[in-house]
């Protein structure tokens, strides 16, 4: 009489350890997301940290233009922009310049500004061997600051890309700032 | 096999009443019964029943939405609350009235079609649907507080659903997650059913279409629904609990929010539709008076449909900036669904192809069903192709697709479906008559109503927002005129089952001369307890 009872609760708990395993599955899918950008290099996103400028060659033949654009994201009250809007460099060339950033705003603020580079595919060519970025941007009231940021295009870049945008949004991190701090604020 | 018919009538008689050897009782009388019933048949109907007043109260929602289109301008409701409507709309439809009307269906029909006493899990059957009121009137319920109820698609996409949604949003999370747990119980139920309870010689490939779809459908529900768990539970510690999952600001990313949930999403606009093509699959056959053409071409349709469903979700994000490669990936990944599908199409026309039809009500709708699913098939493959998909994203166009697909493909085989079994359930005929007018008047308003949206998306008008450009203005009124037209004539299938349930012509075992199936072996109405002796199957 109990074989069946017994099969059923054979095929039951696998079902349930199968739907239990799905809900990880779903959040196993937040690393996998990150993982598959990376390696394919299709989200735009640039290396979250520095790279080091060794050895490269410097490939005179080519022009790449670099545009540069940012965005304050939502109403944070902060002025922030490129520098320059485009730049002309070699693939390969070490080239240096910065953002402006400034705090409208009578009370203190962190801000972190969020890479984007267009077209993806670039974004894996984009090497940052100095940038503001990797760090969070505190800005006292009134203050502000010129932002760094030192970079070269890998001479590898694909010869279809003749230019590349890179793009910051500042958000407002003031008030999730630990939290930021934990998840990997370097990126 | 007989053991498990007493193991299980046991479990039912433990809890809702002094047991009984005698098999061949009616059913326990007042509100308890159904409190604690442990029956199929009872909470089959309860699932019905459930399923019809959401569609009730999702159809009336839809009222609200196209009053407010009736004319351009803001008229009878502000943003906020249109949002509000857009979205329970969406949600009351998926997860409380077509998900709910098909665990109801199987909950009847499973265990009678391959000879069962009853479902397998009978107690967590119980559960599973109680707890499913519960999760509607917290969602319900969020519509009446301050801020109001969700208000950012039934798809809450981030930031929408966490940076910028009303302070209800716990509550929409814990809606979705009692709704999840229950299609999980009741889908678990169905496979152990079907896989352990079928009577001898009722071998897979003897297996009725509705109970191989359902089987298939089951198996995506325990895939998907968790993920979708785990999608709101995201947003939940997105939006209460400072982690950022979907906030790009602390290294998350807002499209990943798009990925997980059409992981799930796109599964599940398959669960929504195959126990459909089961249904159609039964109904068909009986009225052409022939065998099913293609059977096992059917089974493998659907398998292949399933397999592929996980693999084309991205085909709701053309627009995200995906890379060419993966754009084309999903496109023919989506296309390649049209193939299987087509068998499917192509098996019930060959079904009819010289079959002696007659066209009593369940025929007309699964008739219906065949040309009007195959509309919205097609205007999805134009969806499916990435470069018109940039144009037609978030029109009436979409709108269009997939009320083609969800109303006149998995509402009408609920339909069908109903007046089919009906005298099976109720042990009267059904009212040819008023079910005639139910049917000609919801198919000439249903298609009022959703054919001209096409139109205004290709015209570009877009989804989702209680205002439209001034030349949009006539289409839009000759498409709310079709809204409330077919919203009235669901009150006819009200009358229809309430006239039904109440009397009528006796119904034979055996209702319809061309059915086939165990389920017509068995008196109408089907005794409170059927097989349990089981049928032997040759």
């Amino acid at each position: 009489m109990s074989q069946p009872t017994k099969s059923n609760r054979k095929l039951l708990i696998g079902l349930v350890l199968g739907s239990i395993g799905m809900f990880g599955f779903g959040f196993a899918l937040v690393p996998l997301y990150d993982v598959l950008c990376d390696t394919l290099g299709i989200n735009g996103k640039p290396q979250g940290t520095a790279s080091s400028y060794e050895a490269v060659v410097v490939d005179k033949e080519r022009t790449i233009t670099i545009e540069f654009i940012a965005q304050v994201q939502g109403s944070m009250p902060w002025e922030f922009g490129p520098k320059v809007n485009r730049i002309q460099v070699h693939p390969g060339e070490l080239t240096r310049t910065a953002f402006l950033a400034k705090n409208l705003s009578a009370k203190p603020l962190v801000g972190q500004a969020i890479p984007s580079v267009s077209p993806g595919q670039g974004a894996a060519y984009f090497n940052k061997t100095e940038c503001f970025c990797f760090n969070q941007q505190p800005l006292a009231a009134k203050a502000d600051a010129e932002l760094p940021l030192i970079f070269y295009v890998d001479p590898d870049l694909p010869d279809s890309i003749k230019t590349l945008t890179l793009s910051y949004t500042l958000y407002d991190i003031t008030d999730k700032q630990t939290a930021a701090i934990e998840q990997g604020a370097a990126r | 096999m007989s053991t498990i018919t007493k193991d299980t009538t046991e479990a039912h008689d433990g809890q809702s009443h002094d047991g009984h050897d005698d098999h061949h009782h009616g059913a326990p009388k007042g509100i308890m019964r159904w409190i604690l019933t442990t029956n199929h048949k009872d909470i089959g109907s309860l699932y019905l029943w459930f399923s019809f007043i959401m569609f009730l109260t999702g159809g009336a929602m839809a009222m609200v939405i196209r009053a407010e289109l009736f004319q351009p301008g803001l008229q009878l409701v502000d943003p906020n609350f249109f949002n509000q409507m857009t979205t329970v709309h969406g949600l009351i439809m998926v997860f409380g009235a077509v998900m709910p009307a098909f665990t109801g269906l199987a909950n009847w029909l499973i265990p009678m079609m391959i000879g069962a006493p009853d479902m397998a899990l009978p107690r967590m059957n119980n559960w599973s649907f109680w707890i499913l009121p519960f999760a509607f009137a917290i969602l319900l319920s969020s519509l009446f507080m301050e801020g109001g109820g969700p208000n950012f698609g039934w798809t809450f996409y981030a930031p929408l659903s966490t940076t910028y949604s009303p302070d209800t949003t716990a509550l929409f999370v814990f809606s979705v997650h009692i709704m999840g747990i229950s299609s999980i119980m009741g889908a678990i139920n169905v496979v152990v059913t079907i896989v352990n309870m079928r009577a001898p010689g009722m071998t897979w490939m003897k297996l009725p279409l509705f109970v191989w779809t359902w089987l298939i459908t089951a198996f995506l529900l325990i895939a998907v629904m968790p993920v979708l768990a785990g999608a709101v539970t995201m947003v939940l510690t997105d939006k209460y609990f400072g982690t950022s999952f979907f906030d790009a600001a602390g290294g998350g990313d807002p499209v990943m929010f798009q990925h997980i949930f059409w992981f799930f999403g796109h599964p599940e606009v398959y669960i929504m539709i195959l126990p459909s093509f089961g249904i159609i699959s039964a109904i068909v056959p009986t009225f052409s008076r022939k065998k099913l053409f293609g059977y096992s071409s059917m089974v493998y349709a659907t398998s292949s449909i399933a397999i592929l469903s996980f693999l084309v979700w991205a085909h709701h994000m053309f627009t995200t900036g995906m890379p060419v490669f993966a754009e084309l990936f999903f496109m023919y990944c989506t296309m390649l669904i049209a193939v299987p599908t087509g068998v499917k199409v192509f098996n019930w026309v060959a079904t009819m192809w010289r079959g002696s039809i007659t066209f009593e009500t369940p025929m007309l709708f699964a008739v219906a069903f065949i040309i009007l699913f195959t509309i919205g098939g097609f205007s999805g493959l134009m969806l499916a192709i990435t470069p018109a998909d940039f144009q037609y994203h978030d029109t009436y166009f979409v709108v269009a697709h997939f009320h083609y697909v969800l109303v006149t493909g998995a509402v009408y085989s609920i339909m069908a479906a109903a007046y089919y079994w009906l005298p099976k359930w109720t042990g009267h005929m059904y009212s040819e008559t008023l079910g005639r007018w139910h049917f000609w008047c919801s198919t000439i308003s249903v298609n009022v109503l959703f054919f001209p949206m096409h139109f205004l998306g290709l015209a570009g008008m877009p989804r989702r927002i209680p205002d439209y450009a001034i030349q949009f203005a006539d289409v839009n009124q000759i498409v709310s005129i079709g809204g409330f037209a077919f919203g009235l004539s669901q009150l006819i299938f009200l009358a229809v089952v309430i006239k039904c349930i109440r009397g009528g012509e006796k119904a034979a075992g055996k209702p319809w001369e061309g059915a086939e199936g165990l389920e017509w072996t068995i008196a109408s109405p089907a005794p409170y307890h059927s097989f349990t002796t089981p049928p032997e199957v040759k």
